[in-house]
């Protein structure tokens, strides 16, 4: 039977300001869904949210994954129920070799005792090794990234991914993958969309969190929303992002009778062509 | 003297797990002095041990200079340490041992769990266990012996290489150099002695286990270690205590020379029970493009003040101090690290990193002084200190002096917190809060712990482990 990610009526706010209102989207096993937004519609924050990150706070509304409740447990604990974020910007963690954050991580998700105070048993490092090169050869990444510090002097498209990777190793239901095509140039958000696009099959859920439609180019979605000022004020198919390509977010504001807002510091980047 | 009642406490590390090491093993010693110290107890302990008439007056004149030194005014706090509390001679067994089958099963029991036969399986050249006050095994491979390199306890050394003993015994740190050298001049017992013959290269570490297990007994072990022109050695040296229910004292001397173009390296992983005083005093000096290194793992003890030193006799030394300290409830780790370039063209590298958790202090001591006329030299220091929660505390009192010209010195601090941030990652990868604090601080003392035998990385490791149990809710 498939998971099922589903959010209803969710309300997230950050130092006491709303920003997700409302919120309502469903994302199953094998499905492919896009959330669109400009700066500031809360993308970020739905992710963190989900993920439990404590400096976001629930306000009301519900997450559940295969009918558990989320909103009480630990990042850990969603992400042993099959959850993973890719994260916009991963954290550097300095003298932990990718190899053994990565082992103990896939030894955690995969512990059959989900006891938050039991000592992980690591699975077998011969095991382990044979599984992460299959990995590492599939996606194309290079054998030398197992040794180096988790994302301890990583270029963008390298910390992108290592995000990758650690999503291939940890085997999720759902996959949220936050603005992974931000800050890279076009040949490395081409790597990222393919190496993603290997991962895809009838097991992996994945929701795609973007301001722009580039990476779509490679990982093509069945459902597009739209994100406005914390709500999804639209859902449809791949004509919903061909709008926007050519539109912009403008027209879908006005039929809402929302007016601009722009609070996330982003670079400006043109927008690249759907069809390119 | 009466026996002080004290009601048992547990020693904490970390809230749940009790201390690993903590077992006491009824060990009946052969000889154990009375507690205090006056000339008496000097002169039984000498004529126990059979010592030749100068280490007894040698012993004699330190007494009389630890009674006129004041009681250290700076580093932590020693005003609950009473000198007239503690034994300072203990004997647990009259002989040195050689073979591990000749040695007492009570005491074979406690060096089985400590996992000490398992670690000479593995690679140890040769052993030196310090049981109590004296050396109860002692094994070198014959392959040592056959290139001339002496490895024993230090007072077999006095026996069968007097001369030896006696033209180096003291030099790097005489008994007036401070109170606690001046006590340990005069009561010290055990410790290691190496001599490493010119152009002899010994290739794997030798190790040597402390262990303090009388209650109140003074450890006050003397290691003297000379590498000759040329020599290279590693020396390494690991040491837990068992729990007690009143204060310990350790307090030993390790003296070091490496003569021109020599290699010593010195790497320490002490592991005290939460009631020990830590007093270490520990010196090299390092002549004509000799490189020493110090590598210095501190956890457990109420108190510990330590500082490596070096100093740089000659043109072309190079000195080496890498040190950890970490800090939980009730212990303050006060370490650090000393150069001193009295030569020109010779350089140096201190690196320090220290944790505090759950109210600990640690404070990083240093200094760095570069003496007139030590042209060219080049000094590094670094200190790094990890904070894990609101209780802690980390200090840096370095100390810099430079009187010479053209010289590069650079001096680098920082403080960080564990990073919510840092914890929401891994965790969010499903690792539990305490399996990603953990792995946060192992990630943080790495680029000492990789410099470790691989034996000892795995302890450390396993201990900071252990340290960070029951940190988390």
């Amino acid at each position: 039977m498939s998971t099922e990610l589903v959010i209803k009526d969710l309300h997230v706010s950050v130092e006491d300001q709303p920003i997700i209102k409302g919120l309502n989207l469903n994302v199953k096993q094998g499905e492919i869904h896009a959330l669109m937004g400009p700066n500031g519609s809360g993308k970020s924050t739905l992710a963190n949210a989900l993920m439990g990150n404590p400096f976001y706070t629930i306000d009301s509304g519900e997450i559940t994954i295969g009918g558990v409740d989320l909103l009480e447990l630990e990042p850990d604990e969603r992400a042993k129920l099959g959850l993973f974020l890719a994260f916009q910007y991963p954290t550097a963690i300095p003298g932990v070799t990718m190899a053994n954050f990565l082992r103990m991580a896939v030894s955690a998700v995969r512990s059959e005792d989900s006891n938050g105070s039991e000592t992980t048993e690591l699975i077998p490092m011969r095991e382990f090794r044979r599984e992460l090169r299959a990995k590492m050869r599939q996606l194309g990444v290079d054998e030398s990234f197992a040794r180096r510090y988790l994302n301890d002097g990583f270029s963008g498209g390298e910390k992108k991914r290592a995000e990758v990777l650690q999503l291939a190793m940890l085997e999720p239901k759902i996959a949220i993958l936050d603005e992974t095509d931000s800050g890279l140039d076009i040949d490395a958000v081409r790597i990222v969309g393919e190496s993603v696009n290997q991962l895809i099959g009838p097991n992996l859920g994945v929701l795609i969190i973007t301001h722009y439609p580039r990476l779509l180019n490679y990982i093509r979605p069945q459902f597009i929303h739209i994100l406005l000022d914390g709500k999804v004020v639209e859902s449809g198919g791949w004509e919903l992002a061909e709008l926007l390509e050519d539109k912009g977010y403008d027209p879908i504001r006005e039929a809402h009778g929302l007016t601009e807002t722009v609070v996330e510091d982003e670079p400006e980047e043109a927008l690249p062509s759907l069809r390119a | 003297m009466a026996e002080q009642e004290k009601p048992n406490e547990t020693v904490d590390i970390g809230v749940s797990s009790e201390y690993k090491y903590g077992f006491h093993d009824d060990v009946k010693p052969v000889f154990k002095s009375r507690k205090g110290l006056d000339t008496e107890v000097i002169n039984e302990m000498c004529d126990v041990k059979e010592e030749p008439d100068w280490m007894r007056q040698y012993r004699l004149k330190a007494y009389e200079i630890f009674k006129q030194k004041p009681d250290l005014k700076w580093g932590g706090d020693l005003s609950d340490l009473d000198y007239d509390d503690i034994y300072y001679y203990v004997k647990a067994s009259d002989r040195v041992e050689r073979s591990w089958d000749d040695v007492p099963d009570d005491i074979k029991k406690t060096f089985d769990r400590l996992g000490i036969p398992e670690a000479e399986r593995k690679f140890l050249a040769g052993v030196g266990a310090q049981y109590d006050s004296e050396v109860v095994y002692h094994n070198i491979e014959e392959e040592l012996e056959k290139i001339g390199v002496i490895f024993v306890d230090t007072d077999t050394a006095i026996r069968e290489y007097p001369d030896l003993v006696k033209e180096y015994f003291g030099t790097v740190i005489p008994s007036a150099d401070n109170k606690l050298a001046a006590l340990n001049s005069a009561v010290w017992s055990g410790g290691s002695f190496i001599y490493v013959p010119p152009g002899v290269k010994v290739d794997y570490p030798l190790q040597a286990y402390f262990r303090i297990n009388s209650e109140n007994m003074g450890q006050f072990e003397r290691t003297l270690i000379i590498a000759d022109e040329g020599a290279e050695v590693h020396y390494v040296e690991g040491c837990t205590a068992p729990t007690f229910s009143s204060e310990s004292l350790h307090s030993a001397v390790v003296e070091i020379i490496c003569k021109k173009g020599s290699r010593v390296r010195y790497t320490t992983i002490q592991n005290w029970a939460n009631n020990v005083y830590n007093l270490v005093t520990k010196r090299a000096t390092a002549y004509e493009d000799a490189h020493m290194e110090w590598i210095d793992g501190n956890l457990g003890s109420k108190l510990t003040m330590k500082y490596p030193s070096i100093y740089m006799m000659e043109p072309g030394a190079h000195g080496e101090i890498l040190s950890i300290a970490f800090a939980t409830k009730g212990q303050h780790q006060d370490a650090g690290g000393k150069v001193i370039h009295c030569a020109p063209n010779t350089s140096s590298r201190i690196t320090s990193k220290s944790i505090s958790k759950d109210g600990g202090r640690s404070s990083y001591r240093g200094e760095l002084k570069v003496l007139n006329g030590a042209k060219g030299c080049k000094s590094n220091v670094e200190c790094d200190a990890l904070i894990l929660d609101e209780d802690s505390r980390s200090d840096t009192y370095p100390v810099i002096q430079i009187d010479a010209d053209d010289v590069n010195v650079g001096h680098e601090a920082r403080v960080s917190k564990i990073g919510e941030e840092q914890l929401f990652y891994l965790m969010s990868r499903g690792l539990s809060e305490e399996e990603a604090s953990t792995m946060i601080v192992n990630g943080f003392i790495e680029p000492l712990v990789k410099e470790l035998p691989m034996e000892y990385a795995v302890e450390m490791n396993r201990l900071i482990q252990l340290q960070m149990e029951g940190s988390v809710g």
